[in-house]
């Protein structure tokens, strides 16, 4: 009987999430009718909050299970075009959804390398990795570790490198939502972190994998049409053709007309590469960023559900062709604000600034002569300190926090607040769906490998579960605690996910299903010796860089364009002496990020991890006795989708 | 074909397939933008080619590469009998 209502429910998905989405544009339609009638902007914006949470909740309980396989793997029952939205909205975080565009904005060209660097990934995902985890049948990534590399000291390092990846990763995400609520919705900062707690809960607490895959594909839905609508209109306003990411080629001719003309240097201009990053660094970026998308386990444990190994390779095209759709639309955001900035706001007298450079300075996103532009007369005042300004906003007296892009678009387009509302919700969907995923990833890793599989192998299948949940809520509660006191280094910290993924489970993941001759010694000596050397790159760079000079040999980088050196240490050695001395230094701190080897940015740290992980695997290997014939026996089944899966849980 | 070499043969040509793979993600992951300096001298609708490869062109590799992928491994794995029931 349950079986059969399962069938209706897998069969029938395409007529229910058509029908989802339907009832969502009815819903937005809805809430722009109610701002006709004149219903003020944060009660509509209350009602997108509680709408979309409330239907994701009931999502969430409607999906409860108590069985095992539901709740870590739903059940493998997720047909691959689903788990393809699901991954997408899993993958893309609130900083995809709300600070992407607005990299692109600042960075131009070179922001880019986050474009290739997040999709290119799941080729490796796809071609090395997903369909082989599949076929194993395990729960979470230290599971294979474990099994591959025999026992718990490849399971630990497993679980190591996994919280050091996700815990911060998923603070990021519920502090993403604090923002949007304070910024969007005018919630308070600490009232919108605690919304974002519930949120997660209830999409998670009941139903774990399960619960979070339907969740998923509903809050990819509300994600990608809030990120398409604003850009499409203003596509449409401008050249008649609502396709942003092809119109936005002409943008990007007009820009560069702007550029000479308000005299930007044609080596800054935004189309121009390599002027924010060298050429080392905007590829040693991508390939962090790829490979660690290869590795981080809240991605690769959503191929875990789908029903075959066919369908997990045919899954990884489907999860790319939507993260796609919005990572080719964020450049089009970029170029579009770009351009109404060149044209309305640089050169214009301060007193007819358009009103929106307002509205997000009053949120502390805009800055005009060093102060947040909050109205008229503080910034004609903060200008008027400076010598020789004569009235008119220059290029150098303008400054915009990346957030602002996507969250000003559309009252650069004068579209009604319902658009904001839309957009609001759409973040919130990313945020919530990507802390989801990377809670689940953590709690199960918990409760699965340690508890399960370390501390009480024979728990019988209902302590287990309630184990799993009682851990979800403690990790999640510790996360919302931490996010709740803003702590912008966790935020900064999320890109070294990449890197501490990269160094630390590629080699091993890569090696266990593609070298029979990688020994458990081998495999554990390389998960520390990379993740070490990429931890210890960034901690020291970043915190330490008076003892990374004196201790460690390291030296100043260097600009792109120019060559010179981000710092003279010989002179701030014999100014400043102290420098030198301080233990532990704040992120403005004239060393912090400013020192390294052969020019090697700390966000790139994996760049070293990553080949001393394999290095050390393989000469580990050597020297160790070669993995046993059944283990190779298991190699082989593994390598070929035919046959049970290798693990059954029971 | 005996069952060990039949194992071996499917293994080679995943191998092979893969490696395929992994060059044209390489391609249009990094060789061709280290030309986008040159690139951006050709313009299409507008967008410097350079900068186009970089924000579209690539991710459509990418994409097609990936759906194209799952097919051709899929009749590899049938042409040697390790394709999964359906």
């Amino acid at each position: 009987m349950a079986t059969e209502a399962k069938g209706d429910f897998t069969s029938n998905l395409g007529r229910i999430y058509t029908i989802y989405t339907g009832g969502f544009v009815a819903f937005v339609i809805f809430i722009a009718i109610l701002e006709r009638v004149g219903v003020p902007n944060n009660i509509l914006g209350y009602l997108f909050v509680a709408f979309t949470i409330g239907v994701y909740a009931a999502i969430g309980i409607l999906s409860r299970t108590m069985q095992v396989d539901e709740y870590y793997v739903a059940g493998r029952k997720v047909p691959s075009f689903y788990n393809g939205m699901a991954t997408a909205a899993d993958w893309m975080s609130a900083a995809s959804f709300i600070g992407m565009a607005g990299t692109l904005y600042l960075l131009g060209y070179d922001g880019l390398a986050f474009i290739l660097g997040w999709t290119g990934g799941y080729v490796l995902v796809a071609t090395l990795i997903a369909p082989y985890l599949r076929k194993f049948g395990c729960y979470t990534v230290p599971d294979f570790l474990a099994f591959r590399f025999g026992g718990n000291a490849a399971r630990i390092a497993g679980i190591v490198v996994l919280m050091s990846c996700s815990f911060t990763y998923v603070v990021a995400q519920i502090v993403g939502t604090g923002l949007i609520g304070a910024r969007l919705l005018g919630m308070s900062f600490e009232m919108a972190v605690f919304v974002g707690l519930v949120g997660i809960l209830v999409c998670s607490m009941l139903g774990g994998m399960r619960a979070v895959t339907w969740t998923q594909v509903a809050q990819y839905i509300v994600l990608i049409i809030a990120y398409l609508v604003p850009v499409v209109i203003l596509s449409t306003q401008k050249f008649g053709i609502p396709i942003p990411q092809l119109t936005y080629g002409s943008v990007l001719s007009e820009i560069q007309a702007k550029e000479a003309a308000l005299g930007v240097s044609a080596a800054a201009s935004h189309i121009v590469p390599f002027a924010r990053y060298d050429p080392l660094n905007f590829f040693a970026l991508v390939l962090c960023l790829m490979v660690g998308t290869a590795s981080l386990p809240h991605v690769l444990m959503r191929y875990f559900t789908t029903p075959s190994v066919r369908e997990a390779r045919s899954s990884v095209a489907w999860t790319l062709l939507f993260i796609f759709i919005l990572y080719f639309t964020a450049p089009a955001y970029a170029a579009f604000a770009k351009l109404e900035v060149f044209e309305n706001v640089i050169g214009k007298p301060l007193a007819q600034l358009p009103s929106w450079v307002f509205s997000y300075g009053k949120i502390g996103l805009i800055q005009i002569c060093g102060v947040n532009a909050v109205d008229v007369a503080s910034i004609t005042a903060a200008c008027g300190r400076i010598a020789g300004h004569t009235g008119i906003l220059g290029l150098a007296n303008f400054s915009i926090q990346a957030d602002a892009i996507v969250i000003a678009t559309p009252e650069i387009a004068g579209l009604p607040y319902v658009v904001s509302g839309l957009v609001a919700a759409g973040g919130l969907a990313a945020a919530l769906s990507t802390a989801d995923g990377l809670l689940l990833a953590i709690a199960n890793a918990l409760s699965h490998d340690v508890y399960s599989r370390m501390i009480n192998k024979n728990a019988p299948v209902a302590r287990k579960l309630v184990i799993a949940r009682v851990l979800l809520v403690l990790v999640a509660i510790l996360a919302a605690w931490v996010a709740s006191g803003r702590p912008a280094d966790i935020v900064a910290m999320v890109a070294w996910a990449f890197s501490l993924a990269a160094a630390g489970l590629f080699p091993a993941l890569v090696m266990g299903i593609w070298s029979k001759s990688t020994t458990s010694a081998g495999a554990v000596a390389g998960i520390w010796a990379g993740f070490l050397t990429t931890l210890t790159y960034l901690v020291v760079t970043r915190y330490f860089p008076g003892f990374g000079v004196n201790v460690m040999g390291m030296y100043s980088n260097v600009h792109p364009i120019t060559g010179a050196a981000l710092v003279d240490i010989a002179k701030l050695k014999a100014e400043q002496p102290q420098i030198f001395q301080q233990t532990m230094v704040a992120i403005n701190h004239p060393l912090a990020s400013r020192v390294g080897y052969f020019n090697v940015a700390n966000i790139s740290a994996g760049l070293f991890g990553m080949p001393v992980g394999f290095l050390t695997m393989y000469i580990v290997s050597k020297f160790t006795t070669a993995p046993s014939s059944e283990m190779q026996t298991f190699i082989d089944d593994i390598r070929r989708p035919r046959g049970a899966a290798v693990m059954i849980e029971k | 074909m005996s069952d060990s070499k039949n194992v071996q043969a499917h293994w080679a040509e995943t191998t092979r397939l893969t490696v395929i793979m992994l060059a044209v993600w390489a391609f249009f992951s990094f060789f061709i933008h280290m030309f986008s300096t040159s690139l951006n001298g050709i313009k299409i609708l507008g967008f410097p080619l350079g900068f186009y490869m970089a924000a579209q062109g690539s991710l459509i590799v990418f994409v097609a590469q990936l759906f194209w992928f799952s097919k051709a491994q899929d009749n590899v794995d049938r042409k040697y009998g390790m394709a999964e029931d359906e």
